[in-house]
């Protein structure tokens, strides 16, 4: 009797104990990878990192075009995404009516998402670079990189407009309101931060990736001015120091700005949540 | 049949705002509201009582074609409105809930500032001046008793405020609209006493102007505020809700006629 009970409650520690060694396990390999990078990468780091062009067959100096491109690139490819997204986003929560077409575009946004990168790119290599003739450019990277936000924006701010209180929308009607007067002037509304979030998120997935750039932004380092101007990412230029063995330092101190940028992206969005969740509560 | 009299009671002397005749209403298949005949009496409130799942919301909704929103929901029978048919082809539900206004028994302001809560009505419907709009929240909050509270805070969130000061929000919010009936769904439910007080005061105050109709299940606020009640009963589990007795509130409480309002009110069920 006495052995069973002992034996239970041994099990229930030897479980605990596993539950919180996996989660442990989390942190810890993030707080690794950030240690890592951070003790490989922080010498880099300086103004002049930040601000000026790399120079020499080594690439000596900074990085500052590609810290350029790789903004440029984002913000274009936010501005392409989002209208099109929330508008699409508002038709299949509040107008559309549930059935098979809906399902279809669903499940459609949800296959978009799992497209592979590499794929997105060569795809968006054929259609922007070659076929519309848009060449290696700003616009192209922006376009193909939309492709991989769109369904993140898409789901994101179909559940936040889906999470508006019907109690909510009958006050608008009640008031007179027609359906478009209500999506525009109480739903949305309501639904921005959560919107917001769902930009950040995957404006954060955008600056981090690398395949689809590659493809359609090209890898001259330029400080890129109009859309049609090419460049090279922060990614790229990560990828060809250290595939190419060139300048492992300046590899890391370009890691570690990265990192910081997504971080706080997603830190951004968190606040963002929170900050909401206050008001609502 | 359905004995007609005592849902007409006394309407000689007032003016009748809301004329319902034979209503039905189904939900998808579920049949809620049978043979409701009742009218409304203008610069009056007129209180439904009844237990909870007998159909008084449905049937307030049905005044503003709010469950309109719900699919699946059917009418048969009349409201008139002014002697004009609610559900006539041609009538657009829209302009009709702007002259029948509504509060909910949820305080559900708008995630903005108190000042663009009352100004959202005006505002749909084409005002524009910003000393129009300042005068009509003013005044709506004014009416609405809660105007010596916000004064100063106009710009804060709407949800920052108590759950009774939302409410009365929401009350200003629609006589911002200028409607010419209202109707409440339990408005004073979920809110604190003070509150209460308030918009009980306020509905005194507003039914000179107003036709008020105010669902409620605490039969002491019915008997305080209202000049007419209508009881209503689902009389067995899953069978269409009736109008059982409608009154002048004095007689309904004091004498009631049925012996199934007698038994409600005196709290023998329900
Ligand atoms: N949206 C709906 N769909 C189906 N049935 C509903 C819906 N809303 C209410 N009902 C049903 O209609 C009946 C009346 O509900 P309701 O009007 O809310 O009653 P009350 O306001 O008197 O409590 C109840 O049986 C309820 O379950
Ligand atoms: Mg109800």
């Amino acid at each position: 009797m006495g052995s069973t009970v002992d034996l239970k409650r041994l099990t229930n520690t030897l479980a605990l104990g596993a539950l919180w060694l996996a989660a442990l396990s989390t942190v810890a390999v993030l707080g690794t990878l950030i240690l890592y990078v951070v003790v490989k990468g922080v010498g880099a780091l300086s103004l002049e990192f930040i601000f000026t062009a790399p120079h020499g067959v080594r690439a000596e100096g900074g990085i500052g075009p590609t810290i350029v491109a790789t903004v440029y690139v984002t913000g274009l490819a936010m501005l392409i995404v989002t209208p099109v997204a929330v508008l699409a986003a508002v038709y299949l929560a509040e107008y559309a009516t549930q059935g098979r077409l809906v399902r279809a575009i669903r499940f459609a946004a949800d296959s978009l998402a799992s497209v592979p990168s590499i794929v997105m790119g060569l795809f968006g290599f054929a259609l922007f670079v070659e076929a519309m003739h848009l060449g290696f450019s700003m616009l192209s990277a922006a376009l193909a990189l939309s492709f991989l936000m769109l369904p993140i924006v898409m789901r994101t701010t179909e559940e936040a407009i889906r999470a508006v209180p019907k109690y909510i929308r009958w006050g608008s009607y009640g008031l007179g309101a027609t359906k478009w007067q209500t999506v525009r002037r109480t739903v949305l509304p309501a639904a921005t931060p959560r919107i917001i979030t769902g930009v950040i998120l995957a404006t954060g997935r955008a600056v981090g990736e690398t395949a689809v750039v590659i493809y359609t932004m090209g890898t001259s380092i330029n400080l890129p001015v109009s859309p049609l101007d090419s460049g090279r990412s922060m990614t790229t230029h990560l990828y060809i120091l250290a595939t190419e063995g060139i300048n492992l330092q300046t590899a890391y101190g370009t890691a570690l700005l990265l990192m910081v940028m997504i971080l706080s992206f997603n830190l951004a969005a968190r606040l963002i949540v929170r900050k909401n969740r206050r008001i609502q509560g | 049949m359905m004995d007609f009299a005592p849902a007409l009671a006394d309407s000689s002397a007032q003016q009748t705002k809301i004329r319902v005749r034979d209503l039905d209403f189904y939900y998808d298949g579920f049949h809620a509201l049978t043979e409701i005949t009742v009218d409304v009496h203008s610069n009056a409130v007129t209180a439904f009582i009844g237990p909870s799942g007998c159909g008084k919301s449905t049937f307030l909704r049905c005044f503003n074609r709010m469950n309109d929103l719900i699919p699946g929901t059917r009418v048969k029978g009349t409201v008139l409105l002014d002697g004009a048919d609610v559900y006539a082809p041609g009538v657009d539900p829209v302009d009709l809930r702007r002259r029948v206004g509504m509060i909910f028994q949820q305080p559900n302001p708008f995630p903005m500032s108190i000042y663009d809560n009352v100004a959202y009505g005006p505002r749909l419907h084409g005002m524009k001046r910003k000393s129009q709009l300042d005068e009509v929240v003013r005044e709506s909050l004014e009416r609405a008793n809660l105007w010596k509270e916000v004064k100063d805070i106009l710009g804060r969130n709407g949800l920052s405020l108590s759950g009774g000061q939302q409410q009365r929000l929401c009350i200003a919010r629609v006589l911002a609209v200028q409607p010419e009936v209202l109707l409440m769904d339990e408005p004073c439910s979920a809110i604190d006493p003070t509150s209460v007080q308030k918009i009980e005061d306020l509905m005194a105050e507003l039914k000179d102007g107003y036709t008020i109709i105010i669902v409620t299940h605490n039969m002491q606020q019915a008997a305080r505020v209202s000049d007419y009640t209508a009881f209503f009963l689902q009389e067995e589990a899953g069978a269409a809700a009736r109008l059982v007795e409608f009154d002048k509130t004095g007689n309904l409480f004091t004498s009631p006629k049925d012996k199934r309002t007698e038994d409600y009110i005196t709290g023998r069920f329900g």
